[in-house]
């Protein structure tokens, strides 16, 4: 049964990994690097038509990620709900955040992919695993939730994503351009020092407060 | 059919309702917090998904989705000490034990 596991979750890495590559290798970015040195070697009208021809397997290709990865997603967070077991949920808590970040990828937000697997995936789920080891004497400690509970809970949040899914595809939405617009790390970095300066400083001193208090919370005392 | 915003929106949706379920059926105090993780990702795809789809420039949404993280990031530091306080006190993290306050 573990190894089992093990080599699902294997499989689901290097999928990971392998879309993370696509994703960065189909996206085009319009950096200033590359942009004179296709203008140096084609063309103008060279240029223009093999941009028009990569747009359109771009779109399918992005339509697969999005499908191969929400699906991902989706099935991850199913797996939360309904498995017994806190090592379980945690396992399928990394599938989920890592199709994540492979959706922010397709998005553009190259950054925040990046930082979600690091931080999230790195960081917050180690902590969680941790947090499972330290309060619990066996690994796989369940409790049980009455099955009238269950069934309210799922009524109330199949109504609510019944309701949510109407009303999204009931509004409007304004056509907005579809255009990528990938944000340069540089221009990340500029927009948080100037713009979310306060917030950014605000940020870094809660990480503080928080890295002291739970320090604290959690000391032994002797 | 291109992948639009609406896409991200019932996807962010679905994952939310999940996260939701979690808090609500789970007695494991870890159990609720990965709940609260899923409901934070959901929200996260919503406010990068906005960013990409807007009209103007900038990119509020990913400065804010980065907020997000940092602030997830701290909750769970501090969710996880508390577990470990529970633990230490009435030797369990089923939260419904945890009725010390209840009236």
């Amino acid at each position: 049964m573990i190894e089992q596991r093990q080599t699902k979750n294997s499989f689901l890495i290097v999928g990971l990994v392998l879309a993370a590559c696509a994703s960065s290798a189909s996206a085009q970015y319009p950096t200033p690097e590359n942009r004179p040195a296709r203008a140096a070697e084609s063309e103008l009208n060279a240029e223009e038509s093999v941009v028009t021809s990569t747009v359109a397997p771009n779109s399918a290709v992005e339509a697969a990620l999005f499908y191969l990865f929400g699906g991902t997603l989706l099935v991850s967070a199913l797996g939360v709900c309904v498995t017994k077991s806190v090592v379980r949920m945690a396992t399928w808590l990394f599938g989920a955040l890592g199709a994540a970040a492979v959706l922010y990828f397709l998005m553009g937000a190259a950054f925040l992919g990046a930082i979600q697997l690091i931080v999230y995936a790195g960081g917050t789920l180690i902590l969680i695993v941790f947090g499972v080891m330290l309060t619990s004497k066996s690994p796989w400690v369940r409790f049980d939730c009455p099955r009238i509970e269950m069934w309210a809970a799922g009524g109330v949040v199949g109504v609510l994503f019944v309701a949510l899914t109407t009303l999204l595809i009931g509004t409007q939405w304004p056509t907005l351009s579809a255009a990528a617009h990938p944000a340069t790390i540089a221009e990340f970095g500029k927009e948080l020092l100037t713009t979310y300066l306060v917030p950014f400083e605000v940020g870094s001193v809660l990480l503080l407060v928080v890295m002291i208090g739970a320090a604290h919370l959690a000391r032994q005392e002797n | 059919m291109s992948i639009g915003l609406l896409h991200y929106l019932i996807l962010s949706a679905g994952v939310l309702c999940c996260g939701l379920f979690v808090m609500m059926t789970k007695r494991n105090a870890i159990g609720i917090l990965i709940g609260i993780e899923l409901v934070l990702n959901s929200v996260n795809i919503n406010f990068i998904a906005f960013d990409r789809y807007r009209a103007g420039g900038g990119m509020d949404g990913q400065i804010a989705a980065l907020f997000v993280i940092v602030l997830a990031a701290a909750e769970a530091a501090v969710a996880v000490a508390i577990c470990m306080n529970l633990y230490k006190n009435i030797n369990t993290i089923d939260v419904d034990r945890g009725d010390a306050l209840h009236g």
